[in-house]
């Protein structure tokens, strides 16, 4: 077997970000001894799940070519919706999964304004982020939704065998995730989608279709992820997941996705949205004020891609 | 007499390909000088040594006898050589004398840029080429043949010695080709060297004074144009003897495959009518514009709203996308290899299986033994140069590319194929193989479209000449029965 068609299957296209947060780790239970703790380690990773089930979206919408910068707003909505239902006295599925059809919604809606109405998904996923967010403001009035059932908790605060649930979830949907794009027709066309619009269309394949299951899919995963932090929090914020869009696509870039589509892997996917996650963690252990946190990051987004760059400019 | 530009053992290594090796190679002032080469002969790495783009590991370069260094494409331009690249470099938002004053736009005394003189300098060159451009026109409202003519006033507009063009014919029409060549015999007449590549061989033939020909990064040989002959150029190009340009083998012809009635779009394709039988090979002719890759997009339903029928064994099919085609047998390889034919960050195997992917799934995931048997069976089937299933296709030759479209749309199993420019950009040696895959199609009974701009490949490889003009059939005529006069009388004269 070739070379290229290892790396094509592997879970990561390329061992440097996970030489990355290998080195981050290092460094980090060097300078802090409650880095490298299982309690600390359970922490990271639940707070890292959000972020990563969202991640998961934003790379099958990346290697199609595109952006979804909707998925923070929609993430709000979602569990302020689940939320409202909830402490309306509706039952622990169907809230759920109402919330969670919620965001597909969203997503389809991005999907349908970019294959039908031709409008760039930048633009598209940009009115769509705005819209989202006014709608849960409506649906808010604005406040805090709390008063949802006790087991509602369990979703975002709960344990199965010792780890977190949301951690679990994560885990599923990141290896559904891997699967479907590497074993099935579905995944296949996405790269094929990312690569060469026109070529996949000519070979028969309905992009559009393509397309709007992918932005519909990042919408699903933005909504879920969204009542998993209403679960966490016990509380859904209007105002949640102000700017994870950004965070996520870092994560999805920082993994090695090209952002002109057709090329990365959901593995990379996990390991950028861990190194964000980490590096965020550490810094609070090691007390660094969340200002220069902010810096740190953006350092650290900036040089990864970079160094990543130049590896593969040889 | 020393010549303008002498050029010899030079020598150029990549990691891990010798791309160039002791190379010779010179250029009298006012003659054109074809350099021929298969693909990946080195014909363009020793164009950008020159042009600077690339710099040599060995060898000497002479300008009028004097030894230079030409370290980079400033330099070159110093030297007075321009080079004409095969992929446009216009800037399409741009307006054509911005574009071609790119970089040093002139400017008046405040360093402004001096419009006025900027304009009346590019009416002066596009004059000089008679062209009807006008300085003020916008790049991408120009024909790709308009495009090209801005191109060659962007190398006249500084002092140029050699020029250096590389397939500057690929993209132009008939008309556009000889006005080209016309403004070349005049800049060869003012003294200017011209290197001149291009794998059309009747071109080489017509315009040319002198062929030095490459293989594998070697040097083989220069001929006089006047004294050359076609096979020895041929058999010095590819190392070995092509017996034969057009391997057309008869076959049985079959019953009736495929037949469009009156297919129509207005403005652009008018009552189409025509028919293919089982092995048999149609060519269809006509000059660019005539409708003919409209024709091959509308009964593939690449494109909307079309009018007429198409019917596939008799039966009729209602053909409004790509996939209803490829269910009714149907398949195109297009004209545009690398934009409408191959998904070139994909690899061999799954750009071959993209059209057929159904075949290989099992229970609703790929199986990657089934794929990788049903692409190891093409590669070996259509001898496709790969070191794996597994290559990036971008990596590949261009005539390896054109076989993996090929393979795509073998997976499917059509009954009808149409292939719009199946040699376009693919080298001799590749050339034939494509015929002979062609021939093996026809002996399996698929049906043939061949669109082509070549009339030599249409006249040797088709059974039956179908020929276009302004969007209608203007002729219908058997290949033995067709010249070059009667099909290019039907091409230009419109309907009868």
């Amino acid at each position: 077997m070739s070379e290229e068609k290892k790396t094509r299957f592997a879970f990561v296209r390329n061992l440097g970000p996970l030489l990355g947060l290998i080195i981050l780790c290092i460094v980090l239970t060097g300078m802090s001894d409650r880095f490298l703790t299982m309690d600390n380690l359970l922490n990271v990773t639940r707070q890292v799940s959000i972020n990563a089930v969202i991640s998961v979206g934003m790379t099958l919408v990346i290697l199609t070519g595109g952006i979804d910068l909707s998925v923070g707003s929609i993430l709000a909505f979602s569990g302020s919706i689940t939320a409202g239902l909830l402490s309306g006295g509706q039952a622990l599925l169907p809230a759920i999964a109402i919330g969670v059809a919620a965001g597909a919604a969203m997503g389809l809606v991005n999907g349908l304004l970019i294959t039908r109405a031709g409008i760039p998904p930048f633009i598209a996923t940009l009115g769509v982020m705005t819209a989202a967010r006014g709608f849960t403001l409506v649906y808010t009035d604005g406040r805090p939704i709390t008063g949802m059932q006790e087991a509602f908790r369990f979703l975002g605060g709960g344990y199965i065998a010792g780890i977190p649930v949301p951690v679990v979830i994560m885990l599923v949907i990141f290896i559904a995730a891997h699967i479907m794009l590497t074993k099935t027709k579905f995944g296949r066309y996405i790269y094929a989608v990312g690569g060469n619009e026109e070529a996949t269309r000519l070979s028969g394949i309905d992009t559009k279709k393509i397309l709007l299951a992918v932005y519909t899919l990042a919408g699903l995963l933005a909504g879920f992820s969204g009542i998993i932090m209403a679960s966490r929090l016990n509380s859904a914020q209007p105002t949640a997941g102000a700017g994870f869009e950004l965070d996520a696509i870092a994560a999805v870039v920082l993994g090695g996705t090209s952002l002109s589509g057709g090329v990365g892997t959901i593995g990379g996917t996990l390991i950028g949205a861990l190194i964000i996650g980490i590096l965020d963690n550490g810094l609070n252990l090691l007390n660094v004020s969340s200002f220069y946190q902010q810096v740190a990051k953006g350092v650290v987004i900036l040089l990864a891609v970079y160094v990543d760059k130049k590896r593969k400019g040889g | 007499m020393t010549p303008l530009l002498g050029m010899s053992g030079i020598s150029k290594t990549f990691p891990g390909v010798k791309a160039l090796q002791h190379v010779d190679f010179s250029l009298r002032s006012g003659e054109i000088h074809a350099l021929l080469g298969e693909n990946g002969a080195g014909k363009s790495t020793l164009m950008k040594i020159l042009s600077g783009v690339y710099q040599k590991d060995a060898g000497e370069i002479r300008i009028n006898g004097e030894t230079v260094e030409i370290a980079n494409p400033k330099q070159a331009e110093a030297h007075g050589i321009t080079i004409i690249h095969q992929e446009m470099n216009l800037i399409p938002g741009l307006t054509v004398m911005e574009n071609i004053f790119l970089g040093r736009e002139p400017a008046n005394f405040l360093g402004f840029i001096d419009w006025g003189e900027m304009k009346r300098r590019t009416e002066a060159l596009l004059k000089s080429l008679g062209t009807t451009i006008a300085a003020t026109d916008i790049v991408s409202g120009l024909s790709i043949g308009e495009q090209q003519m801005v191109e060659i006033a962007k190398a006249l507009s500084v002092e140029t010695k050699v020029l250096i063009m590389d397939e500057p014919t690929a993209a132009l029409t008939e008309r556009e080709t000889e006005c080209l060549f016309a403004i070349m015999r005049q800049l060869a007449a003012d003294g200017v060297g011209i290197i001149y590549i291009s794998h059309r061989m009747e071109e080489l033939f017509a315009l040319s004074d002198r062929i030095t020909i490459l293989r594998d990064g070697t040097y083989v040989g220069t001929v006089e144009t006047k004294t050359a002959v076609f096979d020895q150029l041929i058999k010095m190009m590819v190392g070995r003897d092509v017996t034969e340009r057009f391997p057309k083998q008869t076959v049985p012809i079959g019953g009736e495959v495929l037949r469009v009635e009156n297919l129509s779009r207005p403005g652009v394709l008018h009552n189409i009518t025509f028919s293919v039988r089982a092995g048999e090979i149609v060519g269809v002719a006509g000059l660019m514009g005539a409708g003919r890759t409209e024709m091959a997009r509308a009964i593939f339903g690449a494109d909307q709203a079309d009018t007429g029928a198409v019917y596939v064994e008799g039966q009729k099919r209602t053909i409004t996308c790509p996939a209803d085609a490829i269910a009714a047998g149907i398949g195109l390889i297009t004209e545009d290899r690398k934009h409408q034919g191959l998904i070139l960050g994909l690899s061999v195997g799954e750009n071959m299986t993209l059209a057929s992917l159904d075949k290989c799934v099992r229970g609703g995931l790929i199986c990657g033994e089934a794929e990788n048997e049903v692409v190891a069976e093409h590669i070996e089937k259509l001898k496709i140069r790969t070191p794996g299933a597994a290559q990036l296709v971008k990596n590949l030759s261009g005539g390896n590319q054109q076989k993996v479209v090929i393979a795509k749309w073998l997976t499917t199993c059509p009954k009808v194929l149409i292939m719009d420019e199946p040699t376009r950009g693919v080298d001799v040696g590749a050339k034939a193989e494509i015929y002979q895959i062609m021939n093996m199609l026809a002996a399996a009974g698929v049906a043939i479209i061949m669109i082509s701009s070549e009339l030599p490949e249409i006249l040797g490889m088709s059974d039956r000449v179908v020929v276009m003009s302004q969007g209608r059939i203007a002729g219908e005529l058997p290949t033995r029965e067709a010249t070059q006069e009667k099909i290019m009388a039907y091409a230009a004269g419109g309907s009868e």
